[in-house]
């Protein structure tokens, strides 16, 4: 799924200060699993942004609402027949529901609420971490089903590199090496024979580097 | 391994059967020319190819390759360092050429510390290619003549390729595998991370040799004088993937006052000369860091100097 983190709340005030109507829009997917954009956060922000302008003699009308989805056109319109009771929403979607929502109601400001972190995995109760960078061409039937892009600092293909030490990452202590974990599947899987295969130079054209991407499907087009 | 196929000192050395000796300058943190120069002057008479460091530690530096340009119009053979970390195949290419332009005839390739060590943590790195990937790069540019992109190269780079190799990383299982991987891809020569735990290191080259590897590349042992006991833990605690044993510590520690850079010298020197009897030892690399003076008393206490005409 998409992992989120809420940004400070100084940075949404700042953001919001200026406008009157807010509407705070949670997501019911992937940021309500990673409680960083659901119903819960909603309240917590809207209630937050009361309080404080309350405080500062500023009373704003501030609405909570959370969509099935907001990366989905057909959730999104539900907010069609009040949006001009709004003068801006601050989307806890992930950056993908921000933008859909912003391309829908181009007359109103949308603020992100959250700072979109990752494609991830909820490793533990309050971890969060990454497992895709969605490159696009995906390599994991070679790497023992561990990804040495979105894992290893160096996305390289051929590792380790010098700086593994005691099966962590040259940049902390706390990260994995990923080329460890490859390598500890590929012993679990008696597959190190796969080691001294030479990975080639990859095809980047499919991730960002090849702009924006998209999928399209003829068979499932109406 | 005797067919010559640049015109590198380096290589005419490794493959007459000498063992070859090379030394390494870091560019400045500015411009001034004259700080590389000054390093060249010192050892040029002592090695056969420098290496000009690529933005080591990930500090912002003077180009490694306008570096190598200064070395070479003062006759000096450099070994271009180049990471993968700051550049795409498209500059890789272009650099790999713009050295070919003045003959800098040897190249080593290495992926570079993570940019979160130097001076532009809040940076990309582009990692476009790894380091396994670049020396194939260079191989498939001199050898076949064509560009990534399957172009024709008018007038190929002659670069003898060299990759490094890191006997004490984690896990060791891989080690051998990895030099094997490194072979497999083109690199001709391997300059290895500064060893100071001689029994793993020959441990590691032995099982290479029984592989038949060292038949097959040229292995430079790496080699860094200890200044002080300060810097022998800091390598020790600090420097990912290094290996110092306690004795090399306690040996610094025992020195007397204002004896302990000596001492480090001594260490450096006495490891070079029973690593130069190891079968698969071609070579040294002798990385004094910010040192340079250094390098004339330990290439001749080794015994390595004069070097020779070939």
């Amino acid at each position: 799924m998409i992992i989120a983190e809420k940004k400070p709340i100084e940075e949404i005030i700042d953001e919001v200060k200026d406008f009157n109507r807010l509407l705070i829009l949670g997501c019911n997917e992937c940021v309500t699993v990673c409680e960083a954009g659901g119903k819960k956060e909603v309240e917590i922000l809207a209630s937050a942004l009361r309080m404080y302008f309350i405080n500062k003699g500023d009373e704003k009308v501030i609405t909570e609402n959370t969509l099935e989805r907001q990366c989905d056109h057909e959730y999104l319109e539900e907010l069609r027949s009040n949006i001009d009771d709004y003068d801006a929403i601050v989307s806890l979607a992930c950056g993908v529901g921000v933008q859909f929502a912003a391309e829908k109601y181009l007359t109103t400001p949308l603020i992100p609420g959250v700072n979109t972190v990752c494609l991830g995995a909820n490793e533990d109760r309050g971890l969060w971490t990454e497992r895709c960078q969605a490159c696009g061409s995906c390599v994991l039937a070679r790497t023992g089903g561990i990804c040495p892009v979105s894992r290893c600092a160096k996305r390289v293909l051929n590792g380790p590199c010098g700086g593994s030490t005691n099966g962590k990452c040259e940049i902390s202590k706390d990260v994995d090496c990923a080329w460890q974990l490859i390598l500890d599947r590929l012993k679990a899987l008696d597959k190190m024979g796969d080691y001294e295969k030479i990975a080639p130079i990859k095809d980047w054209s499919t991730d960002r580097a090849g702009g924006p991407r998209t999928v399209t499907r003829e068979d499932v087009k109406i | 391994m005797s067919d010559l196929n640049t015109a590198s000192n380096l290589e005419k050395v490794l493959k007459a059967g000498h063992i070859g000796v090379t030394s390494e300058c870091g560019p400045p943190r500015g411009s001034d020319a004259d700080e590389v120069k000054k390093k060249g002057a010192l050892i040029r008479d002592y090695v056969d190819a420098i290496n000009v460091t690529d933005n080591q530690t990930a500090m912002t530096r003077m180009s490694s390759l306008a570096a190598c340009v200064h070395l070479k119009l003062m006759g000096i053979e450099p070994v271009l360092q180049m990471v993968t970390r700051d550049r795409n195949r498209v500059a890789l290419q272009s650099d790999i050429l713009g050295a070919a332009s003045f003959d800098i005839p040897n190249m080593l390739c290495l992926s570079g510390d993570h940019q979160s060590f130097g001076d532009c943590a809040q940076g990309q790195n582009v990692h476009d290619l790894d380091s396994m990937q670049l020396v194939q790069t260079v191989r498939y540019m001199r050898d076949e003549g064509k560009f990534l992109g399957g172009d024709d190269i008018k007038r190929p780079p002659k670069i003898f390729v060299g990759a490094a190799a890191n006997p004490f990383a984690d896990p060791f299982e891989i080690r051998v595998p990895r030099l094997a991987k490194k072979i497999a891809c083109g690199a001709e020569f391997i300059q290895t991370q500064c060893i100071y735990n001689l029994d793993k290191f020959k441990e590691w080259i032995k099982i290479a040799a029984d592989r038949g590897l060292t038949e097959k590349t040229f292995i430079m042992a790496g080699m860094t004088p200890m200044k002080s006991v300060g810097m022998a833990k800091y390598m020790k605690n600090r420097v990912p993937g290094m290996d110092v044993p306690d004795e090399i510590i306690k040996r610094l520690a025992g020195a007397e006052k204002g004896k302990q850079a000596q001492e480090g010298i001594d260490i450096c020197v006495e490891h070079i000369q029973e690593l130069k009897e190891l079968n698969g030892v071609s070579g040294f690399h002798i990385m004094a860091i910010e040192w340079e003076e250094k390098v004339p008393e330990i290439v001749e206490r080794s015994g390595l100097y004069p070097r020779p005409e070939v």
